[in-house]
């Protein structure tokens, strides 16, 4: 394994009793890169943040990062690793009995000794990067939810973590937060040199910041490449996806009989 | 074929119960092996008891002063018949500070400070909270429901003194203020008729189990809870049913253990 890779997903399959959610997928992503994960709704995405995070555990295969196994059995080890990763949930899953400052502060209160003028000056610089630094004392329920989404990624971004995970960023958010939040995740990732993992299905904005892209349907990676090279596929399920085709090779209809025979007449 | 039916259901169930058991007990050895962070961090707690306790006070109060009066008017309206009206003192203490204290109190925080506990843990869960928590490699048990559990043990049998002794007051009120009866004999009947060890300190030990029970169950319910709002709604209901009936039986049983050492 190359040094330059520092997530690696290795044949992994996962799935809830009989339902396969995840079929011998293989993704690497490289130190220091920001990489798509695209899909529709329900193919898998999400699991696969689940499973980087040690959430749930691979029925087969394994992930490892920066080298070392992330093994859910394992407590102590995982907690160690999960120090080094930080997650945007979709929508940002702020304390809502705290105050900004306080969400912010909370990792750091959690994990370092910081005295308290260290922590409000952390505090400050991380709020101050995603724009909110005025807004250090409000609730999150006075703020919107484009507002909210920067916060908690002030939040995530609060020990410097080398791996940060976003579970659909832009999903809900209006022109203006999309594109806030978009310009934000490229210009965190090039200034703290993470390496940044987009789960989305929002082809334009991936496309504009990310270094490569997997594209993933029915639980099996179908594509993968730089934005161009999935731009330019020839791959009809590619196509459909990134033109947004409501049929193609993913049915618009969900498997049914034929319609004659729900509504009674001769085919 | 009904018969062997009948042996799957029943089968079935107890399967269930096993199980629900197993996860119960393990559940609450996890809570047991995250008290020492809770009180290593004790402003943790002291915020709960704050939030838990001080908000209950006022529904405590009222109804203890409430109970009071009522167990002075049919108090005195007992025993009166034998002539022992000057007994109401010890017989509106003995009853607040050996029963109705310790169980009306816990009946009440299930229902003010349980279906609290179990909404906000709930509701915390259905906004990945505590998923964002885990993610930063902080333990929910540790952070969110171990200061909540001491708190709640600790807060009971304080909210349980108060309701005894606001009950008290208003056996009083009723007693020596409307009806008229000596407030030496209600005070000093009471004085030499009220145990430390044996009134007292069974109150005492009956508001420790029901504070575990009722706080358990409600942490319980709240983590467990499916993240949706009718599944957090459902188990705010469980919480408050599963709390009064554990609270009923448990009482049955300490107070029959507490008869049995007498």
């Amino acid at each position: 394994m190359s040094s330059d890779i520092f997530l690696d997903i290795d044949r992994v399959t996962f799935g809830y009793d009989e339902r396969v959610i995840l079929s011998d997928v293989s993704l690497q992503f490289q130190r220091g890169s920001v990489t798509a994960i695209m899909g529709g709704s329900g193919c898998g995405k999400t699991t696969l943040l689940r499973l980087i995070g040690g959430t749930v555990k691979p029925q087969h295969g394994r992930i490892t990062l920066d080298g070392q196994p992330i093994d859910p059995d394992n407590r102590d080890a995982l907690y160690g690793l999960r120090r080094r990763i930080g997650m945007l949930f979709q929508f940002g899953a702020l304390f809502t009995d705290l105050t900004l400052f306080e969400n912010v502060a909370f990792p750091l209160r959690e994990h370092t000794k910081l005295p308290e003028a260290m922590i409000r000056d952390i505090v400050v610089m991380k709020l101050h990067a995603v724009g909110l630094r005025g807004a250090a004392e409000l609730k999150p329920n006075e703020i919107s939810g484009g507002m909210a989404r920067r916060v908690a990624l002030a939040r995530t971004i609060a020990l410097d973590p080398e791996l940060i995970m976003y579970d659909e960023p832009f999903a809900g958010l209006d022109p203006i937060s999309l594109g806030v939040a978009a310009n934000l995740i490229r210009r965190l990732n090039d200034a703290t040199g993470a390496t940044s993992l987009i789960v989305s299905h929002d082809v334009h904005e991936c496309f504009l910041i990310c270094d490569y892209a997997y594209l993933i349907s029915s639980g099996r990676v179908v594509a993968h490449g730089t934005p161009d090279q999935l731009r330019d596929s020839n791959e009809p399920e590619v196509r459909q996806f990134i033109r947004g085709e409501a049929d193609g090779p993913v049915r618009f209809h969900y498997p049914a009989p034929p319609v004659e025979q729900d509504f009674g007449v001769p085919a | 074929m009904r018969l062997l039916d009948f042996v799957q259901r029943l089968g079935s169930i107890s399967l269930q119960i096993l199980r629900a058991l197993g996860h119960h007990a393990t559940f609450f050895a996890e809570l047991m092996k995250s008290l020492p962070s809770a009180l290593r961090r004790f402003f943790l707690v002291v915020a709960q008891i704050h939030a838990i306790g001080n908000y209950s006070l006022v529904i405590i109060v009222a109804s203890g002063m409430a109970v009071g009066f009522v167990l002075g008017l049919q108090g005195y309206y007992t025993l009166s018949r034998y002539g022992a009206a000057e007994s109401l003192g010890l017989l509106v203490a003995l009853s607040l500070v050996r029963e109705l204290g310790p169980v009306v109190t816990a009946l009440l925080y299930a229902g003010r400070a349980g279906t609290s506990l179990t909404a906000e843990i709930g509701l915390m869960k259905a906004g990945e909270q505590l998923a964002a928590m885990e993610m930063m490699a902080v333990d929910p048990k540790q952070r969110v429901l171990a200061p909540r559990f001491v708190g709640g043990i600790i807060v009971m049998p304080l909210l349980a003194a108060m309701f005894s002794a606001v009950g008290i007051f208003g056996g009083y009120i009723v007693g020596v203020l409307l009806i008229g009866i000596d407030a030496g004999q209600f005070w000093s009947q009471m004085q030499n008729g009220v145990h430390v060890f044996d009134d007292v300190g069974n109150g005492i030990v009956k508001s420790f189990v029901f504070g575990v029970a009722c706080t358990f169950v409600a942490l319980y319910q709240g983590y467990e809870a499916q993240a949706t709002p009718e599944g957090v709604a459902q188990a705010t209901t469980r919480t408050v049913v599963i709390s009064s009936l554990a609270i009923l039986l448990l009482d049955f049983v300490l107070t029959a253990l507490m008869f049995s050492s007498l």
